[in-house]
């Protein structure tokens, strides 16, 4: 089904497929706007894992739907550069040719991401019918594609309604709808947060053989280092709308430098942790100031809270 | 270790529903003991808290608490046995009445049990056990809505504590935590059954959560325990390839070693085909 486009071939293949610098987003409030995201640049390469993890309140989702301009409030600034192109300018309608075709979405909640009157069949076949894809084929396409993700009997299956499957099963379907237009991109937001621990592990190795199978990129958004760790090549920390730490994601377990990366990872419980030692929490070392300037190498100007 | 809570073939089914949601529990727990109650969603761990707390009629069995018959309590008797077991839930948003203060939710036990009839008491009874899960006066004249997740279960917290319960009940008390919080919450479960020496009841679907603050863990799938048994029994050597299957799909934070494990998987995956 994938095919290479021809506008990544055309391109320097060294070069990132999506550059992302200065990028601020603001939302209005009675008060005036109040900024949540501070500015922040990444670079995504083609068919690489990139995992943004950091706490609610981060801005790692609302990163993410800024890349895709999906708060119509939300005031967004700086330049998101797909293959050159900025997402950030571009009027709606040329958005909307780059939402689902070029980048996918995978939202947390696979309940309410569906339409629960639509069967799910139909809901696969949105992305590509409405680009002019023949029905027959889109549904040819569909079942194809719901069989690879490990939906037995997608067939018959694919005119049942999102409450006739449990949850692991919509998330699959929510993972078809996101990939079946062969994004080059796709951003996985809090994917398996609702799942539960075995079928998650099953979510997370689909994404990574299809970002393998279809040599696209995956943006995993999560809070969980546990899972990170088994799935990105690479991972920025986030807090409060900014990066704190960027690095590939040996590096960033084995020697994490900021003392926030530290401390998230200082407080998950391990199955591989001497249980008698107290976890440690954030909150405990917010109390040692110094160290933000002690780390000059991952913490580029501007990138520290305000 | 002296038995606080004794369940005995617990029943209960819910209409519509293809097996039963709890089917035969038994599980006891000791005096300062920490038992977990680990499955997946619909493995029947909340119907059974909820049974052995009497919020939802059990079908038959036993549940003793303290010597005392549960599911046949009613009127005083019922009210003394909540005094003794107080809940704690999964989402404080939820579980907290958004129009009561602070001071309201947490002396709210006071008055329902008549434990303190002066305000003034009950207020200093307030201020003690908002010390005791690490907030402060300052809280007291608050509402729900001005606190973050982790101050509003310390407040769920608090206000089960207030009536002096010797178990505590808890489903699920940190799912809905970001991890520096959660960390903080279960540091102070372990405090607190230090200082209190509670006996808990601790509902989890993450078995790391687990791990680090029960003595004993229950797996349930399908409204059934398939095995109990302590840490070093559940966690080194599980009986049931169920529980194997679980403990082998909780992610580690350690690149290297959930590489190696993928790879296991893989293959043990291409063997069997």
């Amino acid at each position: 089904m994938a095919s290479g486009s021809p506008r990544s071939d055309a391109l320097d293949s060294s070069a990132p497929l999506l550059r992302v610098e200065g990028l601020r987003v603001a939302f209005p409030t009675a008060s005036g706007p109040v900024e949540v995201v501070h500015g922040i640049d990444f670079e995504l390469h083609r068919g690489q894992r990139f995992a943004v993890v950091g706490e609610s309140g981060s801005g790692k989702s609302v990163t993410a739907r800024a890349l895709l301009r999906l708060d119509p409030d939300a005031e967004v600034s700086g330049r998101a550069l797909l293959d050159g192109e900025d997402l950030i300018a571009l009027r709606p309608r040329q958005m909307r040719a780059v939402r689902g075709a070029r980048i996918g979405l995978v939202f947390q909640d696979p309940l309410t991401a569906l339409n629960p009157v639509m069967t799910i069949g139909w809901q696969i076949m949105q992305p590509l019918v409405i680009r002019g894809v023949s029905k027959s084929i889109a549904r040819r396409q569909g079942i194809e594609l719901l069989a690879r993700l490990g939906v037995e009997h997608a067939a018959e299956r694919f005119d049942d309604y999102p409450h006739e499957f449990s949850g692991g099963m919509r998330q699959r379907v929510v993972i078809a709808i996101a990939v079946i237009a062969d994004p080059e991109i796709l951003i996985a937001d809090e994917p398996t947060t609702a799942l539960d621990v075995r079928v998650q592990a099953q979510v997370l190795e689909l994404l990574v053989e299809l970002g393998e199978e279809r040599g696209m990129a995956v943006m995993l958004i999560t809070h969980d280092l546990g899972i990170v760790a088994g799935f990105a090549e690479y991972v920025v920390v986030m807090r409060h709308g900014a990066i704190v730490e960027r690095a590939p994601v040996d590096q960033l377990y084995s020697a994490p430098v900021h003392p926030y990366t530290r401390a998230l990872l200082a407080a998950v419980p391990r199955m591989d942790s001497d249980r008698r030692e107290r976890l440690v929490t954030v909150e405990d070392d917010d109390r040692e100031p110094a160290v933000v300037t002690e780390s000059p190498a991952v913490l580029a100007p501007g990138e520290v809270d305000p | 270790m002296s038995a606080l809570l004794e369940v005995e073939h617990l029943v209960k089914s819910f209409p519509g529903q293809r097996h039963r949601s709890v089917d035969d529990v038994s599980f006891s727990i000791g005096d300062g003991e920490v038992l977990g109650l680990v499955g997946e969603s619909g493995a029947g761990k909340s119907t059974t808290a909820r049974c052995v707390a009497a919020l939802v009629p059990a079908e038959s069995g036993r549940v003793t608490l303290l010597g005392r018959s549960v599911l046949d309590a009613k009127g005083k008797d019922l009210r003394a046995l909540r005094a003794d077991m107080q809940m704690v839930f999964q989402n404080p948003y939820s579980s907290l009445n958004p129009r009561m203060t602070v001071l309201q939710l947490v002396s709210e036990a006071l008055v329902v049990f008549r434990l303190e009839s002066s305000s003034a008491r009950r207020r200093d009874r307030a201020v003690e056990l908002l010390e005791l899960v690490g907030l402060s006066a300052s809280f007291l004249d608050r509402h729900p809505r001005s606190l973050s997740g982790g101050q509003r279960q310390r407040v769920a917290i608090a206000r089960a504590l207030a009536a002096g319960p010797k178990l505590l009940i808890c489903d699920e008390p940190v799912s809905s935590l970001d991890v520096s919080v959660q960390a903080q919450v279960l540091n102070l479960f372990r405090d607190l059954r230090e200082e209190l020496d509670l006996s808990i009841l601790f509902i989890g679907h993450d078995l790391a959560v687990v791990r680090y603050l029960c003595d004993r863990v229950a797996v349930m799938r399908h409204g059934a325990i398939l095995e109990i048994g302590d840490l070093e029994q559940i966690y080194e050597h599980p009986k049931h390839p169920y529980t194997a299957s679980l403990l082998n799909a909780v992610p580690i934070p350690n690149p290297a070693g959930e590489r190696e494990r993928r790879q296991r998987n893989v293959d043990s995956l291409g063997a069997s085909q």
